[in-house]
């Protein structure tokens, strides 16, 4: 193994493991926000109760989400120096900005809402976890606008060999990213009405003393779930068309479309080795015209394949790096392919046990014990979805770490094997790696009891005690 | 004064926020098995800083994403030199940041002890990590023409950097002890304040030295004015203590560390990043800065960033101002 491969992974592996708590908290910081207003509006403590249940689940999650976050923005610097010169002009100006706008209020705010119970008037406490949610969200733009430069680079110029930052409502109003936040946003909510669901199902069989707490959230996880469904298709959609044309070898790959098609299908699944660009021994179950569709809207169109791309590439960016080893521009095509396929069969998946669960309480009805268990497994589909989007997306780049643009702006691109920081060892990368996916896995079992003890208590609706007379506080850690 | 002056105060300023604010909830975890004496003790201490610990780190977080959007030769050599410092103390801040929110949640002596533990060495750690680092910036590393570390994993460790490690340790535990000291009250706010007395000559010593090795190293004569401001207000700090006036003691303290601050970085300047190698594979200011279009964006923001942090974030501590005793802790 050597150092390139070695940081890879822990940027794969760090990453993955923090989007698993990102967009928990991106979508549930905004459902407990409106929990929250309901019962400062209604009065009715089974609004109160929820807040306070799924803001305890909230909590556990958002700590270990904040604690591998920081390791994010140092790992651009520690493992990937060249990088972070090379794009520093652009990149390191979302990221700072996330910081001074939106991560401030994001950690004060949620600090003030965790403590603030009983120190400060009901809707100050209120206005905190909104402005908490409210910047996760904000928050999640300018890491997206990050992403998007990576995979879009617009608002620069090649100046000495760099990039350099001359426009940045370009980069701020990237289409890549006007496409990826909604999508991005839509999945976190996905997440967060499987989690609604699935825990509450679960609660719904097991007591029947909070019936109506969890007959609340699961309705309202279940439409959350439902209407981010839609959403994520719509905005995939768009996204994609955009990829058709921004990066026509990640959306080849993720189709391993090895030929140039006209009309192109959409394949179901493959049945053999996808690995090969050439398609031999490959039998794939199309839908006729389906590709074509859904890069162009257009069921004739022309799809341009692996092969072909391969030869565009090599013309326009070259065939070897410095060093004289060939340039492999297809990404890794199993990966790719069924990524792709996954991702959209989880999120499937889970928007049909919203919808399914939906169905199961009309009119007063219970989930039945079969679809409690069911839910129960379920928390895990929009999770994954989410997890191989983003392997997706970031495998379907490679070789590049900056895509190239194909329109608009000249000379712009780095590739993985650059960016990596010449310096640093095996040993060092394989320490580091080693260490943080203990760290990662031990916190991992730790949140899990947390959750699991967390989803078990019986729910709380008592008013918190606001008087100033009273001389214990009503949370303290 | 030009964009990239500007931009190397601003991350000066953070640096400060960082070192002040996060100083003293290092400190807390640092002295948790000292003056926490029974969990209601710890939970007492632990609870001063609840509710603000996490925005006082965020000051490090908007300190490392400045430094990568105004000077991202800086970020990168810096960074990449310190890896496994840095990895250690990545560790060390996520063992601090679930502690506080897991300590809790489960009601049994084993899982709090566990957790005290988490708090009490990621502290020293991460303090420890914070003065290595920032002092082999400052002192300087060794660094090739590109940028890269000359020498092996451990080439950023000098005997300066170790007594800066020693000197924010130090600073930290007498800078955690005044704010207990300060934001408690009982039998826990006496220790506190004692101890702080009783250490600070010893525990701010290490500060004294290292400003003075790069004072003699790297300062000007106008460097002198801060180093001797730190001395000063670290001396009254201790006056102001012994006269049982907790909040001019930690007022004074914060004005230390802006003079600390001020002397480390007058010293810097006009170099980011010293290399010990050869003098002409040093990052200055004005070498390392990004495009000026980069950083005017970067000043509108932080313009009007910079004072919404600071109003909010004061707000947040006037909101939990009372002083915390035993008897505020609900029962577990």
């Amino acid at each position: 193994m050597n150092v390139l491969d070695i940081a890879r992974w822990q940027f794969a592996i760090t990453t993955v493991y923090h989007f698993v708590m990102v967009p928990l908290t991106i979508g549930l910081a905004i459902l407990v926000a409106g929990m929250q207003t309901a019962w400062v509006r209604t009065g009715n403590p089974r609004y109160l109760a929820m807040t306070r249940f799924w803001g305890r689940i909230l909590l556990i999650n958002f700590a270990l989400g904040v604690a591998t976050g920081i390791v994010q923005e140092f790992q651009f610097g520690m493992a990937w120096s060249d990088y972070s010169r090379f794009v520093g002009d652009v990149f390191g100006a979302p990221l700072a900005m996330e910081g001074l706008i939106a991560f401030f209020v994001e950690s004060t705010f949620l600090g003030l809402w965790i403590f603030g119970w009983d120190r400060l008037p009901k809707r100050v406490h209120l206005a905190c976890i909104w402005a908490a949610a409210v910047a996760t969200n904000v928050s999640a733009f300018f890491i997206l606008a990050a992403n998007s430069w990576m995979q879009h680079p617009v608002g620069v110029q090649l100046v000495d060999g760099k990039p350099r930052l001359t426009d940045i409502w370009a980069v701020l109003g990237n289409s890549t990213v006007l496409a990826t936040f909604p999508h991005t946003l839509a999945g976190a909510f996905a997440v967060a009405g499987t989690v609604l669901v699935g825990i509450s199902a679960w609660r719904l069989w097991k007591a029947k003393a909070d019936g109506p707490v969890f007959r609340s959230s699961l309705k309202l996880g279940a439409w959350v779930g439902v209407a981010a469904f839609v959403a994520v298709a719509v905005s995939g959609d768009a996204q994609a068309k955009l990829m058709f044309q921004q990066q026509p070898m990640k959306m080849a790959a993720a189709e391993a479309l090895c030929h140039t098609e006209q009309p192109a299908g959409f394949s179901v699944l493959a049945v053999g080795d996808v690995s090969q660009p050439d398609c031999e021994n490959v039998k794939s179950i199309e839908l006729p015209g389906l590709l074509s569709f859904l890069a162009n809207s257009d069921t004739s169109s022309k799809v341009t394949g692996v092969t072909d791309l391969v030869g565009q590439y090599r013309a326009k960016y070259g065939s070897t790096y410095a060093d004289g080893t060939p340039i492999d521009y297809v990404p890794m095509l199993p990966v790719t392919y069924w990524a792709f396929r996954l991702m959209i069969g989880f999120g499937v998946l889970a928007a049909a046990g919203c919808a399914l669960a939906l169905w199961l309480i009309r009119r007063g009805r219970g989930p039945g014990r079969w679809f409690a268990r069911l839910a129960l497994f379920g928390i895990a589909t929009p999770f994954l979805a989410n997890a191989l989007g983003w392997i997706f997306t970031e495998m379907g780049r490679q070789p590049f770490v900056v895509a190239p643009n194909p329109s608009g702006v000249d000379g712009v691109w780095m590739f993985t094997a650059q960016a990596v920081s010449g310096k640093l060892t095996v040993g060092e990368a394989l320490t580091s790696v080693i260490v943080l996916t203990l760290v990662y896995g031990v916190l991992a079992a730790v949140e899990a009891v947390l959750v699991v003890r967390a989803v078990r208590k019986p729910v709380e609706a008592a008013e918190p005690d606001d008087t100033p007379s009273s001389d214990v506080f009503t949370f303290a850690y | 004064m030009n964009l990239p002056v500007l931009w190397f105060c601003v991350i000066a300023l953070l640096w400060l926020g960082y070192l002040f604010l996060e100083g003293f909830d290092f400190g807390v975890g640092m002295l948790l098995p000292v003056l926490g004496r029974t969990d209601t003790e710890r939970r007492v201490l632990i609870n001063t800083i609840g509710p603000v610990w996490d925005g006082n780190e965020v000051w490090l977080l908007v300190a490392g994403g400045a430094t990568f959007a105004a000077f991202p030769g800086w970020y990168a050599s810096l960074f990449s030199a310190s890896y496994l410092p840095l990895v250690l103390f990545l560790v060390a801040l996520i063992g601090r940041g679930v502690a506080f929110e897991y300590r809790g949640k489960i009601d049994s002596h084993r899982w709090r002890r566990s957790w005290d533990t988490v708090i009490f060495l990621s502290s020293w750690v991460a303090a420890i990590g914070v003065g290595l680092v920032l002092t082999a910036n400052v002192t300087g590393i060794p660094l090739d023409a590109h940028g890269d570390r000359v020498g092996g994993p451990l080439a950023i460790v000098s005997w300066q950097a170790l007594l800066g490690a020693l000197a924010v340790a130090g600073f930290a535990v007498v800078h955690g002890a005044v704010f207990l000291a300060l934001k408690t009250s009982g039998d826990i706010r006496e220790r506190a304040r004692r101890l702080a007395v009783k250490a600070a000559p010893f525990a701010l010593a290490p500060l004294a030295a290292v400003l003075l090795v790069v004072q003699f190293q790297r300062g000007s004569a106008l460097t002198w004015i801060p180093l001797l401001l730190v001395v000063v207000c670290a001396a009254l700090a201790v006056h102001r203590l012994l006269a049982d006036r907790e909040g001019q003691a930690f007022a004074l303290l914060g004005v230390a560390v802006a003079g600390a601050v001020v002397t480390l970085f007058g010293s810097l300047y006009p170099d980011v990043l010293p290399s010990t190698v050869d003098p002409a594979n040093s990052l200055t200011v004005a070498g390392a800065a990004s495009s000026s279009y980069t950083l005017t964006v970067m000043s509108w923001v932080a313009l009007f960033g910079t004072p919404a942090v600071l109003v909010y974030q004061g707000w947040t501590y006037w909101v939990f101002r009372k002083r915390i005793a035993t008897t505020h802790i609900p029962v577990a």
